[in-house]
């Protein structure tokens, strides 16, 4: 007998669909009804039996494989742990418990995504809208860098560019689509305006706009677009009702990064004396901005924190894993619902190798590879419960749609503090 | 069982003023003396010391989205007050916005047990109460935006009074609130528009109604739904010059009905809009004192750095492109807005220097101490931290003298402060920041040491300089236990949240449904939050 839940919430991407129906049969999901590709991968793959933890590629007891991790970590002068985008908040909150016990290093994959718009953001703050005011009110959207035809695929129909709300009710018609990026993406295809710029001059053209929007003329090529065509770009911005620009890695992770960020924040703000204007990341993972949230209210600082010295400091490009594990500053690692050794460089992904390194993850990803202990958990959002945060920060329950019999990330990391107290 | 033995005992709402009295605790609840055992009883030598009820809070922006996009802003604020983790304590930083554990141990150190958050719209109020569950020791709780509502706008507008309240009470239960905010009625709507609302007349853009009629609207739903606290007011024009005839103008139209008006301060300001702020203190105080069923908070200013954060997003925006700094800005879907600037006040800015000395004069010049209370607008005007400094400038005459002298001298020209002698009692100090705020919010375990009352304790020794007593509390006991010994936190526990769910007609949720598959991003059946998702709560009755 199969049983169909409605309103699942998807935590695949920083889209956090909440419309999903999930039909489940013996423990095994057979439909996930309005998700995309993404998500219905990532529904339809998930193996929820009981797997045995191993360390050291055997397979032993939950309460070895515990002690095993928390016997690393106490060992460890300098533990890092890393990922938790997509974990539940209930988890991260006791992850950044754990590396407070432990003075360990705190990082999440931001890191290697959305770290620059943190950056930006401390320089000149930014202004947001939730995805509903997008729907309702958006006339103008701008995608920089980004892809969310491939990435965030129910982007377009439930929040932005097909979205009919109380002001857009004729949806994709009420609204103008620009896509700024170095290549044409499939995203590119559907819009009314595609500006490609040379690569690595997102930093230029930004200027170039702001400048514009301050009163200066500007006669020359940017980035390899006619001056006509940023003049019309600025245009359209100061005249539309409420527009808003989502960036995605193309702007974050490109010669710039954070000062690009700053600039299509400052653009944004400059905006507001005409018109209401936003700027806004394209969140990857799930609960990436979960991590940021709860890093922040645990720490006071999103990402790359150390409680090394018995308080909380922030060093980005001191305290990003990436940094540290090129830097052989750690000396073993945490991996949380995440897949460093996938995403890596080789320099950072070589230390992680060396190092003693413990995996708590739903799947068997790249990071299996090297962890000397593996605890198989959970899949937030499909066999446990918990709370995620979407692209726009706004909170979203992760349902669960069967009885879940591997323990949860939170449940692991409370047992690892347990032992690593005693 | 603990007795606090021989302290001079200040319990205004049970009429005690100083007099030397004996305290029972039992199974975290005040007790009669019959009902312990003292020779078992752990006992208190309070003699010479000063014993009050837990300090009660009822405005301050500690958790949720604003308050953590201003962490997330300022690592630099984070850089300003660090605490290391010691033992079970967990480490923590931040000055104006103190990480969530530290927020708790600080309040706690302070002598304050029970903290209301002051905004939080309900599509993020599930941000907001996972943060409340990372505050330890206080009991808290969360003000609900609705002064931008859509469902109730257009429930005004087509009169359907029973649909917005019966909305009201749905939106509470499902937010888990405490009660009914409103900020800037029907202004952050329009600044969605890039508009705002000027006076109480004005419209609401796509709703036809105006902030006059969603203030008295939300007024009579809080009486009808017996809400412990009446709405929570943060009016019109917020931080302009001449702001203060709107204020009056708004208390006047509340009609009798009761309404809380907060951080005053900002709301009390004289002259011609765009020019130099004069205090209008002594007008807003006469309004509030010819007004009976209104009360207020002051919303002192204390020199040093802030961080701005109000859902009154068109205020915000205003604000960063006057002092030109860093601006965050958030528009939430069908409900409200808000935003994030960091500042700091300084004596040599005249501006500053007059905001500072309006709110003394403000605290002055209310004589009723149960309608005045104590906050800082945390962290809006400054950190709570600031609390005891602004005691002693209201005890000491000297003091306040001595500080006066410091200010800017434009804003000491146009201050009525030198001629105002009053020096707060303990008496009324321990109204303003523990029983009148208790009363206010309709805790009728809070805020007294009478029988039944929650043994949230604070025992202060009696020194000469008022700053210093109240920043470090003797003794401090939540829930029956010791939990800070000479202003040190010795012991950790959680607090409750404490939150209100009225009854209403379930028929609404049809509408309700209907209004989210039309407006919302989040299905109807995710948005409500769950009571086992909130940490240890308690729910207080609508009666």
């Amino acid at each position: 007998m199969s049983a169909v839940f409605e309103n699942v919430t998807c935590k695949f991407c920083g889209c956090l669909c909440d419309d999903i129906a999930v039909e489940v049969e013996d423990r095994r999901i057979l439909k996930a009804k309005r998700a995309c590709p993404n998500g219905l991968g990532m529904f339809l793959n998930y193996d929820p039996t009981l797997q045995s933890p191993l360390v050291e590629g055997k397979e032993v007891e939950w309460d070895e494989a515990v002690s095993a991790a928390a016997d690393i970590l106490s060992r460890a002068d300098s533990p890092l742990i890393y990922g938790l985008s997509s974990t539940s908040s209930e988890a991260q909150r006791k992850a950044v418990e754990l590396a407070d016990r432990l003075g360990a290093i705190i990082d999440s994959t931001s890191s290697v995504c959305h770290f620059p718009t943190t950056l930006g953001f401390q320089m000149v703050g930014g202004a947001a809208c939730t995805l509903g005011e997008v729907k309702a009110r958006a006339d103008l959207l701008i995608f920089w860098g980004c892809n969310p035809m491939e990435a965030h695929m129910r982007h377009f129909t439930r929040y932005s560019a097909n979205a009919k709300g109380f002001l857009t009710p004729n949806g994709r018609r009420d609204r103008t689509v620009v896509v700024v990026d170095v290549r044409p993406t499939k995203t590119a295809k559907t819009a009314d305006r595609f500006l490609q710029i040379e690569p690595g001059t997102d930093y230029e053209v930004l200027t170039s706009l702001r400048a514009l929007i301050k009163g200066k003329d500007i006669n020359e090529p940017v980035g390899g677009l006619p001056s006509e065509q940023i003049k019309e770009l600025v245009q359209m911005m100061k005249t539309c009702r409420y527009g808003v620009a989502f960036f995605g890695m193309g702007l974050t992770m490109t010669a710039g990064r954070g000062y690009n960020v700053a600039e299509i924040f400052a653009l944004g703000a400059e905006l507001n004396q005409y018109t209401r204007f936003f700027a806004m990341p394209m969140r990857g993972h799930g609960n990436v901005a979960g991590a940021d949230q709860v890093i922040t209210w645990l720490s006071g600082y999103p990402a790359a924190v150390s409680f090394a010295r018995g308080y909380p400091q922030f060093g980005p490009g001191e305290f990003t894993s990436v940094d540290v594990l090129a830097r052989r500053e750690t000396d073993a690692a945490l991996i949380i619902a995440s897949d460093p050794m996938a995403h890596f460089p080789r320099k950072a992904a070589e230390h992680l190798e060396r190092i003693p390194a413990i995996l708590m993850a739903p799947v068997t990803n790249c990071s299996s590879q090297v962890a000397n202990v593996i605890l198989p958990t959970a899949c937030y959002g499909i066999d446990a419960p918990g709370t995620a945060y979407r692209m726009d920060n706004v909170p979203i329950r992760l349902r669960s749609v069967m009885q879940k019999v591997r323990p949860t990330d939170e449940e692991m990391l409370m047992r690892i503090m347990e032992a690593v107290k005693q | 069982m603990i007795g606090i033995i021989g302290g001079r005992v200040f319990d205004p709402m049970n009429g005690i003023n100083g007099t030397i009295q004996d305290i029972w605790i039992k199974g975290g609840k005040i007790v009669s003396q019959e009902e312990v055992d003292p020779q078992k009883a752990r006992r208190i030598d309070a003699s010479g010391q000063v014993v009050m009820p837990g300090g009660v809070d009822l405005h301050s922006h500690i958790s949720g989205a604003k308050a953590n996009a201003g962490r997330k802003l300022c690592p630099e604020d984070s850089r300003r007050l660090i605490r290391a983790r010691t033992g079970f304590f967990r480490s923590g930083s931040g000055y104006t916005v103190p990480s969530t554990h530290l927020t708790g141990y600080l309040y706690a150190e302070m002598g304050y047990t029970t903290v209301m958050e002051a905004a939080s719209a309900p599509l993020v109020a599930r941000h907001t109460h996972e943060e409340l569950q990372d505050i330890p020791i206080i009991d808290k709780g969360v003000l609900i935006t609705m002064g931008n509502n859509h469902f109730i706008m257009k429930c005004i507008q087509n009169g359907e009074m029973e649909k917005a309240r019966d909305y009201v009470a749905w939106l509470l239960e499902a937010s888990k609130g405490f009660g009914i905010k409103i900020v800037n009625p029907g202004g952050v709507e329009n600044w969605k528009y890039g508009k705002n609302v000027q006076n109480l007349e004005d419209e609401v853009i796509g709703f036809g109604v105006t902030p006059r009629r969603i203030l008295s609207a939300l007024a009579r739903i809080r009486e009808e739904l017996k809400l412990p606290h009446p709405p929570h007011i943060h009016g019109l024009s917020l931080g302009r010059s001449g702001n203060a005839d709107i204020t009056v103008e708004t208390i006047k139209s509340m009609e009798g009905i009761d309404a809380h008006f907060c951080h005053i301060q900002f709301m009390s300001y004289g002259g011609k809009p765009g020019e130099f702020p004069k205090s209008a203190a002594v007008k807003v105080a006469q309004a509030v004192t010819e007004n009976p069923h209104i009360t207020v908070d002051v919303g002192q200013v204390l020199f040093g750095p802030a961080t701005t954060m109000t859902s009154d997003a068109p205020f915000e925006f205003s604000l960063s492109r006057k002092i030109g700094a860093k601006w965050v800005n958030n528009d939430l879907e069908s409900e409200s807005g808000g935003g994030v600037v960091p500042l700091t006040y300084k004596r040599n800015d005249p501006v500053h220097s007059t905001m500072w000395s309006i709110g003394l004069e403000l605290f002055l010049l209310i004589e009723d101490p149960w309608r005045v209370y104590l906050t800082t607008d945390h962290p809006n005007a400054g950190p709570f931290s600031g609390y005891p400094e602004v005691i002693r400038m209201l005890m000491d005459r000297d003091f306040r003298a001595q500080e006066f002298e410091k200010i800017h001298k434009k804003a000491m020209k146009n201050s009525i402060l030198p001629e105002l002698n009053r020096e707060y009692t303990l008496n009324e100090i321990a109204i303003i920041t523990r029983a009148g705020p208790a009363k206010r919010l309709g805790l009728k375990n809070k805020g007294h040491l009478g029988v039944g009352a929650d043994a949230d304790i604070t025992v202060y020794a009696n020194l000469e300089n008022k700053a210093e007593m109240f920043a470090h509390p003797a003794w401090v006991i939540k829930d029956g236990e010791v939990v800070v010994r000479d202003g040190k936190l010795i012991r950790e526990q959680l607090g409750r949240t404490l939150y209100v769910s009225p009854s209403y007609e379930k028929a609404i949720e049809k509408d309700i449904r209907a209004h989210f598959d039309n407006s919302y991003t989040v299905s109807f059946e995710n948005y409500p939050i769950a009571p086992e998702h909130i940490g240890p709560s308690e729910k207080l009755t609508c009666d």
